[in-house]
């Protein structure tokens, strides 16, 4: 599979991205700058973390504006698969591409640390080779990560089964004490109704082989790699 | 002309850097203080001109970009 990782001004976890997809993982993966505007070729798109255009004004409010943010609305809009991590899941609210918005954590304070999510919804080219039940221990890294939407759209999500990952304890629990950052409904990261452009603000890139502490961010990338060679062929 | 442009957080989003400004003014000692809001102020210049126009293109742009209407009400005033 060939992937794109989107690089902006200011990005920094696009060299982990793409050092999962190619060395960890064995596929094609290529860093995109953010005035290319075609992704013919590409099967799946990687917004990665970091700080877009220093974040000026909002975060990912900047971003939404590149060449390359056009090439990834119309192959959202074809049903290529997109994910964006961290501020790449800023950046696609921003955009439209996903409800809601991520706003400056409860505690204010910058977040740095391991957490622990489960899946909402196994039912996604992101989350299908997580196994039923599975905690997943993912690392944060983010100041604006509090996910808020108005009650209409957060019932919207929960109906259509768009939420994919909730913070929750080491055992499971979705509390008060597991959400790091205040989001509503203790959520991760969700998906849009056609479930093919998805965020969530944990960094499966950062833990995608043992020697880095966990490697339970590859079933993410795996989910997609699954989804991406199951899917019926389709005119990209 | 200049259009100055007021961005608060929406009343249902929390603002934990208003609460935070709430209760150091609190603890400064000014007594009975209600709810803070922190949000941000832009300034824009323009040329001299049709104000109307301009305040049309500009709401436009604060409800497209400036502001985000999902955490975000805006004010705006053109002179």
């Amino acid at each position: 599979m060939n992937f794109a990782v989107l690089q902006f001004p200011a990005s920094n976890c696009d060299q982990d991205a793409l050092h999962v997809l190619k060395n960890v993982l064995g596929h094609s993966a290529r860093l995109l700058w953010h005035k290319d505007n075609s992704l013919a070729g590409f099967d799946a798109v990687i917004i990665p973390g970091g700080f877009s255009y220093g974040d000026y004004l909002r975060t990912g409010a900047i971003a939404r504006f590149s060449p390359i943010m056009r090439a990834v609305q119309a192959f959202a809009a074809r049903g290529g698969p997109v994910l964006g991590i961290c501020n790449g899941f800023q950046i696609l609210c921003e955009a439209g591409l996903l409800p809601g918005a991520l706003i400056r954590n409860r505690s204010l304070q910058f977040r740095c640390e391991q957490i622990f999510l489960k899946t909402a919804s196994r039912d996604s080219p992101f989350s299908n080779q997580i196994p039923e039940g599975k905690i997943l221990r993912l690392p944060i890294a983010h100041g604006e990560g509090c996910y808020f939407a108005d009650d209409a759209a957060l019932e919207q999500l929960q109906a259509g089964r768009q939420i994919l990952w909730q913070y929750v304890n080491a055992a499971g629990a979705q509390t008060d004490q597991a959400n790091p950052n205040g989001s509503l409904r203790n959520i991760a990261g969700i998906c849009n109704q056609a479930r093919n452009v998805a965020g969530l603000m944990p960094h499966p890139e950062r833990a995608s082989e043992p020697i880095l502490g966990g490697a339970d961010g590859r079933l993410i990338f795996e989910s997609l790699l699954s989804w991406l060679q199951n899917k019926p062929a389709q005119a990209a | 002309m200049k259009a100055k442009i007021i961005i608060t957080p929406k009343k249902a989003v929390l603002d934990p850097q208003g609460k935070t400004v709430a209760n150091a003014l609190e603890q400064m000692g000014y007594k009975g203080i209600g709810a803070v809001h922190v949000g941000k102020y832009l300034e824009i210049e323009l040329p001299a001109g049709d104000k109307e126009s301009w305040r049309r293109q500009l709401d436009d742009a604060c409800h497209n970009f400036l502001s985000n209407p999902v955490i975000e009400d805006y004010s705006m005033e053109i002179e």
